[in-house]
């Protein structure tokens, strides 16, 4: 039992040591009262993630840790180029699964004025329930062209500004993506659903800025208290989804299953073809996530500029929190490449970083962890600690603690209603299921999730945002 | 019982049972459309074939599962019956089903988590799968 071996470092930190096949410890950033929701199950995927050939240092689950296939959702593992491995089940079904913020330039009382309608806009122009299919045709030419170049490919049509690419992760395009690595299947799951939020957690908020933490960070962000912004999470559609089952596929009819710990932790080297082609499809699938993200987005603005002709939505950031990335690292004074795996993840670059954009190269790079439906979310500011602490990574969001099937059967749609209305949120969901599996009693405390990045200084808190008006799938 | 449902903390797992292997599979397909339709009707109009070949049982079933779930996210196909042969490992599927009355539910990939095929008795077969939504 990894309950009973787990070892307390600090305030927030707990550790696996190393038995049986493990090559590294397991390390767990979570606070006393979090750990009570941090199952066994969940332990072993940490322990399974560090007995993978050429990890480096440390397996690590953040503050929001819960299970989830191959990785649990919270992982974060750093491999070695040379001797190390790609696992589909490190990144997540969900390729590129993300969180964008936009800051509107409405005074409060103004957008209060039109709340309802501009949700009832928003829920009509973007599709966000099950097999509804978008307004944007895209053909196979196009969808070539925005797998391989993301964003670009957006700016190309006039769905994207410049600044929305200056402000998205990888400018919204990384590097070395490839359309021919994507299966046939894939790209037909993925087509019709360009633009769309789909089910599960994915939503749309629009949020105000309740309070603020950091003046300095936030006005360089350009976050005010009062202020309204819009939150958007979602990610690489039945296309991401394809992706890793074809790969896992693969991976397993090149490699076999002998040896490995979960079956969802299939991998490849890094170095081998195999390695290489998902690689390239991941950062396509990727791509595909960021030019949905910017879709959506275009919707938004279209949606406000119906009852507000003048208003600007300019993109605060896009956030990128299932992913493999190369990134380098000081590991026992030297300076090296890294292949990091986030798999419920945010990257948590400090100030400085050549990656990041001007606009953020003072401050470091905008952070964006989504509570759940009717709680807060959070801002928060990546820092230098962050690279030597969690290969410079820290939490994504709430984490569940009910399943969606206890919630559904024990949660009523009334209480869960009259505490949205208590709490003055409106909503608009496709289903009663996706108001009830997401209700907030389904999820770990934000506020404690954020609490123990800050303590840790992997992502120090920047501002509270306050649900207004949410879109469900 | 054809299948159940089970707790998990983020997603769906279920059992399946059938007096012969090929009827538990039949009956793994049942339990994920009833997720994805929800228990709304289905307009039975439609009649598909897969044929797949696996390295186990196991893999054949994650193979069946992504196909149904292929189904549904290009045409809103949901299956209402099921039909299985399996002979050594191979195997073909005729599924009659059609699109929801209802609104469906999503379901991202099929997952090989906690899954396990075995015979627990004589004609008795039990299938545990976790679909990730």
């Amino acid at each position: 039992m990894y309950k009973d071996t787990i070892k307390k470092i600090s305030e927030n930190e707990y550790k696996i040591p190393v038995t049986g096949k493990m090559n590294v410890p397991g390390i767990v950033f979570v606070s006393e009262m979090l750990l009570k929701n941090v199952d066994e199950n969940c332990l072993k995927q940490l322990a399974n993630i560090a007995s993978l050939p050429g990890i480096v240092k440390k397996a690590i689950a953040m503050s929001d840790v819960h299970l989830g296939y191959g990785f649990p959702i919270g992982g974060v593992a750093a491999f070695d180029p040379k001797s190390g491995v790609i696992s589909p089940g490190g990144v997540g079904y969900d390729i590129n699964c993300g969180v964008r913020l936009l800051l509107v330039n409405l005074d409060m009382e103004e957008f209060m004025g039109k709340r309802e309608q501009i949700l009832s806009e928003i829920y009509r122009n973007v599709p966000s329930g099950v097999g509804e299919e978008s307004e944007f045709k895209i053909g196979p030419e196009d969808l070539n062209n925005l797998l391989d170049n993301g964003s670009e490919w957006a700016l190309s049509k006039g769905f994207a500004t410049k600044d929305d690419l200056d402000r998205t992760e990888d400018y919204g395009r990384i590097d070395g993506a490839d359309h021919s690595k994507i299966s046939q299947r894939a790209k037909s799951r993925g087509k019709n659903q360009l633009g769309t939020v789909g089910a599960g957690n994915h939503f749309i908020e629009i949020q105000k800025v309740e309070e603020i933490f950091d003046e300095r960070v936030s006005k360089a962000m350009g976050l005010k208290k009062g202020s309204v912004v819009v939150m958007l999470h979602t990610g690489s559609r039945g296309l991401g989804h394809q992706v890793a089952s074809d790969y896992i596929q693969m991976m397993e009819k090149e490699y076999g299953i002998d040896g490995l710990p979960d079956r969802e932790l299939i991998y490849a080297p890094i170095e081998s073809e195999l390695g290489k082609d998902y690689r390239a499809a991941m950062a396509a699938a990727a791509n595909f996530a960021f030019v949905n993200r910017q879709l959506i987005t275009h919707q938004i603005r279209k949606s406000f500029a119906k009852f507000f002709p003048e208003a600007k939505l300019d993109l605060l950031y896009d956030v990128a929190h299932n992913i493999a990335k190369f990134e380098q690292f000081v590991i026992d004074g030297k300076e090296v490449t890294l292949c990091v795996h986030r798999k419920g993840a945010t990257r948590s670059f400090g100030p400085g970083r050549l990656e990041l954009p001007e606009k953020y190269r003072g401050i470091g790079q905008p952070i964006l962890i989504p509570g759940s439906m009717g709680t807060f979310s959070y801002v928060l500011v990546g820092t230098e600690t962050a690279r030597s602490v969690s290969f410079a990574s820290t939490a994504h969001g709430a984490g569940r603690v009910l399943s969606r099937s206890y919630a559904t059967r024990n949660l009523s749609l009334e209480s869960v209603n009259a505490d949205l209305k208590q709490k003055d949120i409106l909503i608009k969901a496709g289903s009663r299921k996706g108001i009830l599996e997401e209700a907030p009693e389904a999820y770990k405390d934000i506020n404690e999730v954020v609490r123990v990045s800050d303590s840790l200084g992997i992502g120090k808190i920047v501002a509270k945002l306050k649900p207004l008006a949410v879109v469900k799938g | 019982m054809k299948f159940e449902f089970l707790e998990h903390a983020a997603d769906i797992k279920f059992k399946s049972y059938g007096t012969t292997l090929d009827e538990a599979f039949a009956n793994a397909v049942l339990a994920t459309a009833s997720y994805l339709s929800e228990g709304n009707p289905i307009k039975e109009k439609d009649e598909k074939h897969i044929s797949i070949t696996g390295r186990d049982y196991e893999s054949l079933l994650y193979r069946l599962l992504d196909e149904l779930l292929f189904l549904f996210d290009t045409e809103g196909f949901i299956a209402s019956k099921a039909e299985i042969k399996i002979k050594g490992l191979a195997l073909d599927a005729k599924i009659y089903g059609g699109k929801s009355e209802g609104e469906p539910n999503h379901i991202k990939a099929a997952t090989y988590y906690d899954m396990y095929i075995k015979q627990t008795g004589v004609r008795r077969w039990e299938i545990q799968a976790v679909l990730d939504v």
